[in-house]
């Protein structure tokens, strides 16, 4: 018997309607500022700029985790970190693809 | 505690250099990586790598973890001894979060690698969670709760970090997507002292469906129709997701011929679109009846099937 919906956490959907400053991105990926600023220097973010000042999207998270994560697992530098982040992506796609071709 | 033998998980010998392990550790960690590995147990076999080159990459703890093995074989139950390893220094966070085995925590203790070292940008705030769940596609479509496991890090009262099991109810946002986060404040690690706690993100992935494939927001139907329904033009009876509407299929349709129904795809903002790919199924030609019909058919259309293969 599943819990009734009333007694249920709320959670709302962390995308591009998200908007996280540099402060915000660099606490939650636990990296200092200046390596987020170099993430992306190198491309592998994508920065919203209001007022002049850098704004991420919640989408962004994502991203830069994954990128901390190769980074310290596998012992990449930025540009690797980027090459393999749009790998991964274009693997995903063609993933995608391939199953969309064989059903 | 069972007692891990890091150089056969390593896959190098007992003298190996510092060079060979690194390369090891390296060729591994790109094999089982679970954001780039599709191995099956890749996940597990990481942390283990990881577990094993955290001590073996460290002359300090191998050598302390090389005494210890002299007595010691893989998989056998044993205790360290107390202060086994005092004189040597660890330091610094090791290759994530990721909790390590039960062997592992009692030989080098949750301060070599929590990541605590690093997360002190922000005292007086719990950190944040990260899981990934699987979640059927109904559950965007409509909206609703469902009840997930996962598995927490956790520093107990003696400060070790532990894995824990939680189970959350969650009210699933309507026109979720797959690749997307669910955010859950203040459900991530209690703060220290009387700070507030981390939130938890949930990152959604969708179960295979039986009836749609999903593409970002939009998702597709493969619809098998009769060739005369595709000759002919019909109205055909379709799942959508939002019940069984008539689709019309325009005369001369053929297998992969799409028809887009705006707007009928994900509710997310804005809705994706549901797509129908024809699918042309051919009748069995199992009686007399049948073949007579297309026998009749092949005898009123001169078609070549091949004419653009110059066949």
């Amino acid at each position: 018997m599943p819990p009734s919906d009333d007694q249920a956490i709320t959670g709302t959907i962390f995308d591009q309607s998200a908007i996280l400053s540099i402060k915000d991105l660099s606490r939650m990926c636990q990296v200092d500022e200046r390596h987020i600023v170099e993430f992306v220097e190198e491309g592998v973010l994508n920065v919203i700029e209001i007022s002049s000042e850098w704004h991420f999207t919640g989408d962004a998270l994502r991203r830069a985790r994954l990128a901390v994560r190769l980074e310290r697992d596998l012992e990449l530098n930025l540009a690797g970190v980027a090459l393999a982040l749009d790998l991964l992506e274009e693997l995903q796609r063609l993933r995608r693809e391939l199953e969309a071709r064989r059903s | 505690m069972e007692f891990k033998d890091y150089y056969k998980v390593m896959g190098v010998a007992r003298d190996a250099t510092e060079a060979q392990i690194k390369q090891a550790y390296r060729k591994l960690a790109r094999k089982y990586h679970p954001d780039v590995s599709k191995e099956k147990d890749a996940e597990a076999r990481f942390k283990e790598v990881g577990e094993a080159y955290e001590v073996l990459k460290s002359p300090e703890k191998r050598a302390a973890y090389d005494q210890l093995g002299q007595n010691h074989r893989a998989g056998e139950e044993f205790r360290p001894p107390p202060n086994w390893d005092s004189g040597f220094e660890f330091s610094g966070a090791g290759p994530g979060n990721s909790a390590y085995s039960d062997g592992f925590d009692q030989l080098f203790g949750a301060q070599a690698r929590s990541g605590r070292s690093r997360g002190e940008f922000h005292a007086g705030r719990g950190e944040d969670h990260h899981a990934k769940v699987l979640l059927d596609l109904e559950a965007s479509l409509n909206g609703g709760s469902r009840t997930f496991t996962l598995r927490m890090p956790e520093i107990d009262d003696e400060g070790r970090l532990v894995s824990k099991e939680r189970t959350l109810n969650v009210q699933v946002p309507k026109g979720i997507l797959a690749g997307q986060q669910i955010r859950l404040a203040g459900q991530g690690a209690r703060a220290p002292a009387s700070g507030t706690p981390g939130d938890l993100y949930i990152e959604v992935e969708f179960q295979p469906h039986p009836l749609y494939r999903v593409d970002g927001r939009d998702l597709s139907l493969e619809l098998p129709v009769a060739p005369w329904e595709a000759a002919l033009g019909a109205s055909v009876k379709t799942p959508t997701p939002s019940g069984m509407v008539d689709l019309k299929v325009p005369p001369g349709s053929h297998a992969g011929s799409k028809l887009r129904l705006k707007g009928r795809g994900i509710p997310a903002s804005p809705p994706g679109d549901f797509y129908v790919v024809l699918q042309v199924a051919l009748p069995a030609a199992n009686d007399d009846q049948a073949k007579a019909a297309y026998a009749a058919f092949a005898a009123a259309l001169a078609f070549n099937p091949r004419a653009s293969l110059g066949a």
